[in-house]
């Protein structure tokens, strides 16, 4: 923790005592929390400064391989927080994408937190409108709005929130700044007192609803309980391999159970170099 | 027709049209690379492939095998 970080933490804006951090400890949490976003945005550094733990930072893609995962307390309720891989898309076939997109998939996170890299919004936008797709508990942590004024941008942050349908936060996680702030959104969408109205793109037409339909019926009556069967049923028409894969293999109903992944990393076909 | 791995090194093109299919175009597309959008050549790796290409402010390395299947116009003008 840094010296910077202490000051802040001794404001009382900072709500002090609400947010106890709890290190790796996050057995018996009330509420899950997935925190996702595309490579290099700042999610680890949102991980450390709401959990206490100093999961490598980096500044290079695909650094967090596996999930990591700590827990934090607010207002005494107990929240376990899962770091997940960087991604730009869950509809890609990466080691990386794979796992993260299971774990908002069939982890079923009570809030997913999409950590957004400011001065690219619209390359972070595509991730996140895929998962507010499969979830509406949604929060978008704007993170470094300090490099976006740098940079002399503006972000219009209620109109995007607006056109979202949830809460959006603006932070510089590293300078600790719209942690607060994030706590108490987090919180909200948590325990519902803030329903989210997620944007969704329109509708599809009607030869593919009802196809969706067809399939949903039978995904369910495979794997009665799954989550997001919609979801599973769409990846399917897009003859999606991983998840054909998966279906053909039964093992979409081991997905729920999110096991930890192997640490072996396939080559990605493309690399972001910075 | 012109395709990206022709690009020259401190040039832009537009993009025109993705040839590859399945889930290289699915990738390419959760890249940001769709037709209409602007690509800068900003640096070729030391062996000459991959060439990292500024798209939509971020910097994104492509093989030349995927480069040749993303087809484009070159335009004048500068980065982004």
């Amino acid at each position: 923790m840094s010296a910077k970080g202490e000051a802040c933490e001794s404001c009382p804006a900072y709500n002090h005592a609400a947010l106890k951090k709890m290190g790796i400890d996050s057995e018996g949490a009330d509420y899950i929390v997935a925190l996702a976003g595309n490579p290099n945005t700042g999610k680890s550094t949102v991980f450390n400064a709401l959990t206490g733990l100093r999961q490598h930072v980096g500044n290079w893609s695909g650094k967090t391989v596996s999930r990591a995962e700590g827990g934090y307390n607010y207002n005494a309720m107990k929240y376990k927080l899962v770091d997940l891989p960087g991604t730009y898309s869950l509809l890609s076939t990466s080691t990386d994408e794979e796992i993260a997109r299971d774990f908002i998939l069939f982890g079923q996170p009570d809030v997913t937190v999409v950590v957004v890299d400011a001065t690219r919004l619209e390359r972070n936008l595509n991730l996140t409108l895929q998962i507010l797709e499969i979830t509406g508990r949604v929060v978008i942590a704007l993170n470094l709005m300090d490099e976006a004024e740098r940079h002399g941008l503006q972000i219009d942050v209620r109109h995007l929130a607006r056109s979202l349908g949830v809460p959006v936060v603006p932070m510089a996680a590293r300078q600790l700044q719209g942690v607060p702030e994030l706590l108490q959104a987090i919180e909200q969408v948590a325990s519902g007192a803030i329903v989210t109205q997620p944007h969704h793109i329109s509708k599809y037409d009607p030869a593919l609803e009802q196809a969706l339909n067809t399939l949903v019926n039978q995904i369910e009556a495979e794997y009665p309980g799954l989550p997001n069967a919609r979801w599973v049923a769409l990846r399917l028409l897009d003859n999606d391999a991983s998840i054909i894969q998966a279906v053909e293999e039964k093992r979409l109903g081991e997905l729920r159970l999110s096991q930890q992944p192997t640490l072996t990393r396939q080559p990605l076909p493309v690399e972001m170099v910075q | 027709m012109t395709t990206l791995d022709q690009l020259p090194i401190g040039k832009t093109a537009i993009v025109v049209n993705l040839h590859s299919r399945g889930a290289n175009r699915r990738r390419m597309l959760d890249l940001g690379i769709l037709p209409g959008t602007r690509i800068f050549a900003e640096a070729r790796s030391p062996l000459g492939d991959p060439v990292a290409y500024r798209i939509r402010e971020g910097l994104i390395a492509l093989r030349r095998e995927q480069a040749r299947q993303i087809e484009i116009t070159e335009t004048e003008g500068d980065a982004s």
